[in-house]
């Protein structure tokens, strides 16, 4: 972690669909022996039991930012609530913020992005999305939030495994990874999780933006690569293979058995090369893309190989907002490939993949 | 005001950092407010200290966090996470005005000449008259900030895309004043002719009352957290910037197409201000741990400390004047008799 991040309050945003158990996770984290404190900001206060010494009841109140920007979005809540809480800094080692089922995850992160008081004091280390086995499938049908909850997490924890058969689980997964292959996954019964596979991950972080490779299967070695052409310079993960639009339910079999799924309006895209981006177009070409197409946008990241550059440049946005930083020096044992990502509804793909191919020096 | 003497002849500043008595404050503060000639820290947690000459006194009044603080100059009023709002006299008598059925957070807090004391918790404004009749207000988003009018019982309230003046002893419908954006702080001028919020984003408010014309004060590089009135309320002198933002309201159209003032220019920002009680004066305290006094006139400059440490948290006059209290965010404190 930066030095900068360090002193910084870490805030974990635990989401989901209504019922997948959140907060049988939230009082996991706390209930077990992990010598931190937590301050709970929670949605429901006095309504569900969360035995905790520092809790706070949010309103998720959703205010835009007065810049003609309507995605540009803070929780007003979040800014008055942590500002409270931080008149007792020392009493806790970090925040945790669990949302309604209902909520937008991207308010959330953008008050750390946008808010200076919040952004001074605490940094948003990743947003962890509860999902259920059973009922994720019929909710992504039905309910763009949860959708929006799955596309924006860093982590997903597929929770209620125990009530699906092997085929279903192996669906809802697929169905996960049609939308979001970058976070990571892990297959729970009564979220039952590792702490630290949920807390100081360090998702936002431009320091930790190291890997941004899709795990399309937890701890599966497999080739990640869906691109079969060797000079290819880009690829599409749920486009890789030869694949047409049929609609929500279309999938066929992969080697590994699970299912690529297409959906329809919420997709990741990524993007690949080897030559050196030229800085000069691509700042502009990224600043230009965020400032047309930031609604639909809902996660970027990047890392940059510039030309003449020997330092890695790294960047993450949310919608509109963007953060980078040159991180570190390239080690000679690495591949000096610049990959950037985005996650987001209706992505203008080729806009995106030719306008990438121009930033190239 | 005969103390202020600053030399314009000579190349330094002119200090009185050695006319500062230290005060030793067992925990940070976040506000300072006087009653008679005691200095009373309001720390970020629990307790009060009350402060005279070589007297250090703690006195509890929390269970928790406190969110905020004001004072009438008879008693200082609290509000915490602990979902009470208390006061405390000078003689340090606590009384709990307030506990909140739901054990909210009491996060703001205002006080009336008259002893009506107004507070909120969310969504919900609520006032308590001098006899305890108690009423309250649902302001449509949360409320930001509070303050009551100089005359009669007017309170407005600051939240979300605007202000709301309630008048809670008529029936009268409460007037809004609608300004896109979210309103944390408020103030009304001391002759009643203008109400100023400070907003999320870096930039003030501004309406005059008598026909809700708006007055836009931007170009601040950050959030204002501190406003205050110049005695006789020719100026609201504001943080947020490298230097003291002063905003003229002598005349009837307030700052409207003047150019602010911008006084005591240092390479911090300034994050208190507190306007002198009788004269054309300021104190203003900085990100650096710098507190200056300056003359609004010509803004002549007065070390009253110099930089070091945290930021500047706390800034406040006795009513006469004549003692300046402060607090910093990592708990040094002090008095500056003059």
């Amino acid at each position: 972690m930066s030095e900068a991040a360090a002193n910084k309050i870490p805030v974990t945003v635990l989401t989901g669909y209504l019922g997948a158990g959140k907060t049988t996770l939230l009082n996991r984290i706390l209930s077990e022996n992990h010598g931190k404190k937590y301050a709970v900001i929670v949605n429901e206060f006095g309504e569900i039991g969360i035995d905790n010494d520092l809790i706070v009841g949010a309103d998720e109140e959703v205010f835009e930012m007065n810049n003609g920007c309507v995605c540009c979005t803070v929780r007003g809540d979040l800014v008055r609530i942590i500002d409270g809480l931080m008149k007792r800094k020392g009493k806790f080692d970090a925040i945790i913020l669990e949302t309604t089922g209902l909520a937008d995850p991207a308010p959330v992160a953008q008050t750390f992005f946008v808010d200076e008081d919040v952004r001074e004091k605490t940094a948003l280390d990743a947003v962890v999305t509860v999902a259920d086995a059973k009922w994720l499938s019929d909710r992504l049908k039905d309910a763009p939030e949860a959708k929006n909850q799955i596309a924006f997490a860093d982590v997903i924890v597929l929770n209620k495994t125990d009530l699906v058969t092997a085929p279903e689980l192996a669906e809802v997964e697929a169905r996960i990874r049609a939308i979001n292959p970058y976070a990571t996954l892990h297959k729970t019964q009564r979220a039952q999780v590792k702490l630290s596979d949920v807390l100081e991950r360090g998702a936002f972080d431009l320091d930790r933006i190291l890997e941004i490779e899709p795990e399309f299967l937890e701890g599966d070695s497999h080739d990640h690569e869906h691109c079969h052409d060797e000079n290819c310079t880009n690829e599409h993960h749920h486009h890789g293979h030869d694949h047409h639009h049929h609609g929500h339910d279309h999938g066929h079999g992969h080697a590994h058995g699970l299912k690529h799924y297409h959906d329809e309006d919420m997709q990741s895209l990524s993007l690949r090369t080897e030559k050196p981006i030229d800085p000069t177009k691509f700042m502009p070409w990224l600043q230009d893309l965020v400032a047309k197409d930031g609604e639909k946008i809902l996660r970027s990241k990047g890392i940059l190989s510039f030309k003449g550059d020997d330092d890695r440049y790294v960047f993450q946005g949310v919608h509109m907002m963007l953060e980078g930083d040159h991180q570190r020096k390239w080690r000679n044992d690495e591949k000096r490939e610049s990959r950037v990502v985005f996650i987001g509804r209706e992505l203008p793909e080729q806009a995106i993949r030719e306008g990438f191919e121009k930033t190239i020096a | 005001m005969k103390d202020f003497n600053p030399a314009s002849e000579t190349a330094s500043i002119v200090s009185v950092t050695d006319r500062v008595t230290r005060v030793r404050l067992n925990a940070p503060a976040t506000a300072v407010h006087f009653l008679g000639d005691t200095a009373v820290f309001v720390g970020a947690e629990e307790n009060v200290t009350f402060a005279k000459d070589d007297e250090v006194k703690d006195i509890a009044v929390h269970g928790g966090g406190i969110l905020c603080a004001t004072s009438d100059g008879k008693r200082v009023a609290v509000g915490g996470d602990d979902g009470k709002l208390v006061s405390v006299d000078a003689k340090s008598n606590i009384e709990t005005l307030a506990t909140d059925a739901k054990r909210r957070w009491i996060d703001n807090v205002a006080l009336h000449a008259d002893g009506t004391v107004a507070w909120s918790a969310g969504k919900t404004a609520f006032v308590r008259s001098p006899k305890g009749e108690e009423k309250s207000f649902d302001a449509p988003s949360t409320v930001g900030g509070l303050a009551f009018a100089p005359k009669g019982i007017r309170l407005a309230i600051a939240h979300y895309n605007g202000v709301t003046l309630w008048f809670p002893n008529m029936g009268a419908k409460p007037e809004f004043l609608e300004w896109k954006g979210s309103h944390l702080g408020v103030t009304f001028s001391a002759d009643n002719r203008f109400l100023v919020t400070s907003m999320h984003e870096a930039a003030l408010h501004g309406w005059r009352l008598a026909d809700s014309r708006h007055m836009r004060m931007t170009g601040y590089p950050a959030r204002v957290r501190s406003m205050s009135w110049s005695a006789g309320g020719k100026f609201l002198a504001t943080s947020g910037s490298d230097s003291v933002i002063l905003w003229p309201f002598a005349s009837k159209d307030g700052p409207m197409g003047k150019e602010p003032g911008m006084l005591a220019p240092l390479q911090a920002k300034a994050t208190v201000v507190a306007c002198h009680p009788k004269d054309d004066i300021f104190a203003v305290g900085y990100s650096d741990g710098t507190i200056l006094m300056v003359r609004i006139e010509d803004g002549a400059e007065i070390l009253v400390r110099r930089n070091a440490g945290e930021p500047v948290a706390a800034l406040g006059w006795n009513a006469k004047g004549s003692l300046l209290a402060f607090a910093t965010e990592d708990g040094d404190a002090g008095l500056l008799t003059l």
